[in-house]
């Protein structure tokens, strides 16, 4: 066939050289970079040595600065360290970031679809009771037992989800706020359960539930921390991409997410696909309260879900609503977290700093134009679009 | 009074005939609600134990001013009225006008059958349920104003809980060093125009995503204030973290009337701050030209542009005042309240006080009511674990959030936001 051929050829978009990924690639390190940089403010800030050295910085200055930049040396030489430096680090930041993934997955698969699942947390919680109970209170064969556990924590998850998405669809109430009360909702039902005999476990007075039967347990590589909950996680992503790449509904999912009213026109349900995202995301925030409580926790508790919902919306802003980068986030807010537990240790810098570096990251990656405008060189993005801006009435 | 010459000339027995569709399924939605209220409310009645349910009137009184009432009887007179009210919404037995009074007769039966089912045979602390309410509700009003504020402005603010977490730990620092009360409040409202401006300047000149920016700035004030906890607050907190709580003031003359006096006006200069609050949002907002200029660009920003309204200036201005209050309204937490600060000491309250706004359809009046209801239940948990009764507490807490979820969810009236709420105003 001639080369010559009629087609005409396609208009190009103008863009400044570099694909969209790499940009946002580049932007991304650029938030990272300057969240250190804020991150060692606050280490400098907080030094005993360097407050000391600055009562005589007229006289010797140079004192100041060289306690500043050890004091930000050896805290982040702690974080890498504590983050991926030997098997052990790099097992505890895997395990930190299993239900990061799981959660922040299932935030994505909503904002894909137009819509703010908020609602991790309480999702998540509601998983880990129904994964909990059935792990604790039934006694089954080996691997039959985990399989039902999971799927009771992925089913404890959708319902809290799926109502989500019944509300919206049905009654337009916004998910936003519908999430953020049903997490209360959640935590406040977790807390009652764990005060009655159902759940609580005999003879004691503080809210914790039996230890899960072993059945019920994720298997765990060697003698770490990490169990197979990670693999269950890294599948979970996979299954999103092909949902939302490869599948019929979730080509449905992302067409309303990117104009809800076009695809009522073209004959699409506006209210199945908020149903049925927000019933897939909540399975995947529960199968994340699954790892937590027959993973990594083992007896349910009221701190089951630590910050873990929350944490997950960072993730999967940092991660641009796609599986990949759900899951590269995922791993990286995972590393923070266990990197931050050892410069704790190591250098008494509180752990609280990595929630400030992760909220600083987001921040940056958020205001692209901020970032651009410190750091010049990086190309303007046409190819990305402001992410969703819209209201209550949206 | 232009809106009553047709409805008055409709004679209450005889309601108007024609109703639309939406609104027959909304009265049949609403008043099944109500009827489900009502029959628990007359069921409680029915389980009412015999003997005297006795109302403490005077907090810590315990010998005087007690109202003993018998239990089961009272009960059954408010949950019959409860009924009453119920059925006559659902059959519109009163004017559409006076609808709304049905549900509040309803509400206010509910609550009393309760309280008398609860307290049969024992003594509730009445004072100490309206003292704790305002406690509670106070800082929830400030915030829920602050969210007002912004709000008819168009910006979302999520935030609410990350500038009270801003303003209880300046607050508390200010107030332990300097020992003085103004300082730690201005410093208060200070940090929280802070925290504002940059949820101003991320919105409107970043143009972030407002519920993504809320979401950011409340992990970043949790990281902060804790940060700064462990490294200072910690290690020395006898200088940093002491800070003295605001004492009360009690107003001469109103402080003095039975009851409600001791509750309303013996309170601290930030309770009293409160009542000014709401006051000053309320006619700002409805009766002054910058209140006009808010709500425009809530509304319909490019319509306030053609007009040469600017903007972004008045979105600015409103948020950066809401900073203030929400700033005060964590002030409340520390030196308000409970003294010294601790990690995470706000615990949900800002997202308390954004579902009062939003139950409160975004009018300060409205804020303030549904505030001080969430305060009253929060309130009512920890009166009802002391005098014991076989209803969890969790559950109680978990009624705001109920609440507001049947609220967004259109069952009791619509709840509208500011239409341009939440979308950044860009200009070609």
């Amino acid at each position: 066939m001639s080369t010559a051929t009629a087609t005409p050829p396609v208009a190009k978009p103008e863009r400044s050289g570099l694909p969209s990924w790499a940009i946002q690639g580049l932007v991304s390190v650029s938030a990272i970079v300057l969240a250190l940089l804020v991150g060692a403010i606050l280490i400098i800030v907080g030094d005993d040595e360097v407050n000391a050295a600055v009562k005589y910085f007229g006289a010797a200055p140079m004192d100041t600065i060289s306690a500043a930049f050890s004091a930000v040396g050896e805290a982040y030489q702690a974080l890498a360290v504590g983050a991926i430096g030997g098997i052990t680090p790099i097992s505890e930041s895997l395990t930190q970031a299993t239900p990061l993934i799981c959660g922040g997955l299932a935030v994505s698969l909503a904002f894909r679809t137009g819509l703010f699942n908020i609602g991790a947390q309480g999702q998540l919680i509601m998983g880990a009771i129904l994964a909990g109970y059935v792990g604790f209170a039934w006694h089954l064969p080996p691997v039959l037992h985990l399989i039902v556990a999971i799927v009771a924590g992925l089913i404890g998850g959708a319902i809290w989800g799926g109502m989500v998405g019944l509300l919206k669809a049905r009654t337009g109430a916004h998910e936003v706020i519908v999430t953020i009360m049903l997490n209360y909702v959640a935590i406040y039902l977790l807390q009652w359960l764990l005060t009655t005999s159902t759940f609580q476990r005999p003879g004691r007075a503080d809210p914790i539930s039996p230890i899960v039967d072993a059945n019920a347990q994720y298997p765990q590589f060697g003698d770490t921390r990490l169990h197979v909950g990670f693999l269950l996680a890294l599948v979970a992503a996979v299954f999103v991409w092909w949902l939302l790449n490869k599948s019929t509904i979730g080509f449905e999912l992302r067409a309303v997410g990117a104009n809800a009213d076009a695809s009522k026109t073209a004959g699409m349900s506006v209210g199945r696909a908020y149903v049925v995202a927000m019933v897939v995301a909540g399975a995947l925030a529960g199968l994340a309260g699954t790892q937590q409580v027959l993973g990594t926790d083992l007896p349910l508790t009221d701190g089951v879900a630590a910050s873990v919902g929350f944490d997950a919306i960072t993730v999967a802003l940092l991660g641009r609503g796609t599986p990949l980068g759900t899951v590269l986030a995922g791993l990286l807010f995972g590393a923070l977290n266990a990197g931050g537990l050892q410069m704790q240790l190591i250098t008494q810098t509180p752990l609280t700093l990595t929630t400030v570096l992760q909220a600083t990251i987001v921040l940056f990656v958020a205001a692209p134009a901020l970032v651009r405008s410190i750091f010049r060189f990086l190309p303007k993005d046409r190819g990305a679009g402001a992410i969703l801006a819209k209201g209550w009435n949206g | 009074m232009s809106d009553v010459t047709v409805q008055d000339t409709v004679p209450a027995a005889a309601p108007a005939a024609i109703e639309a569709p939406a609104d027959r399924v909304r009265r049949l939605r609403v008043g099944g609600l109500m009827l489900v209220f009502a029959l628990i409310g007359l069921g409680l009645a029915i389980f009412t134990k015999g003997g005297e349910a006795t109302f403490q009137l005077v907090s810590g009184d315990l010998q005087n001013n007690l109202l003993g009432l018998p239990a089961q009887p009272v009960a059954l007179l408010l949950g019959a009225l409860g009924v009453l009210a119920a059925v006559a919404y659902v059959l519109r037995r009163v004017p559409q006008k006076y609808s709304g009074w049905l549900a509040i007769v309803l509400g206010v039966c509910f609550i009393g059958a309760f309280l008398c089912w609860a307290a049969a045979g024992k003594t509730f602390p009445l004072a100490n349920q309206f003292q704790g309410t305002l406690n509670f509700a106070t800082p929830l009003i400030l915030g829920a104003l602050a969210g007002v504020l912004c709000e008819r402005a168009g910006v979302i603010n999520i935030a609410i809980e990350g500038q009270f977490l801003v303003g209880a730990f300046t607050a508390a620092v200010v107030a332990s060093t300097t020992g003085s009360a103004v300082a730690a409040l201005i410093a208060a409202a200070v940090s929280g125009v802070l925290m504002a401006l940059l949820l101003a300047v991320f919105s409107i000149k970043y143009l972030v995503n407002q519920v993504v920016l809320g979401v950011v700035l409340v992990v970043f004030a949790t990281g902060i204030t804790g940060f700064l906890f462990d490294q200072f607050l910690q290690e020395d907190a006898a200088k940093l973290n002491t800070p003295d709580v605001l004492s009360a003031v009690k107003i001469p003359g109103l402080g003095d009337i039975p009851f409600i006096g001791p509750i309303l006006f013996n309170q601290t200069a930030l309770v009293y701050l409160t009542y000014i609050a709401v006051a000053v949002v309320t006619f700002v907002l409805f009766q002054t030209r910058w209140g006009l200029r808010v709500r425009a660009v809530g509304e319909h920003p490019k319509a306030a542009d053609t007009v040469g309204i600017r903007v972004k200036r008045v979105r600015y201005s409103a948020v950066l005042w809401a900073g203030v209050l929400a700033g005060l309204g964590g002030a409340f937490f520390t030196v308000g309240y409970a003294g010294s600060f601790t990690k995470e000491m706000t615990a949900g309250n800002g997202f308390i006080a954004l579902a009062a706004l939003i139950m409160g359809r975004w009018h300060p009046i409205g804020a303030m009511v549904a505030a001080l209801f969430f305060g009253f239940a929060t309130q009512l948990q920890s009166q009802l674990q002391i005098i014991q009764t076989p209803i969890p507490g969790e559950l109680l807490l978990m009624a705001p959030y109920l609440a507001t979820i049947i609220a967004v969810a259109g069952l009791v009236g619509r709840v509208r936001a500011p239409k341009a709420d939440g979308e950044p105003y860009v200009t070609e």
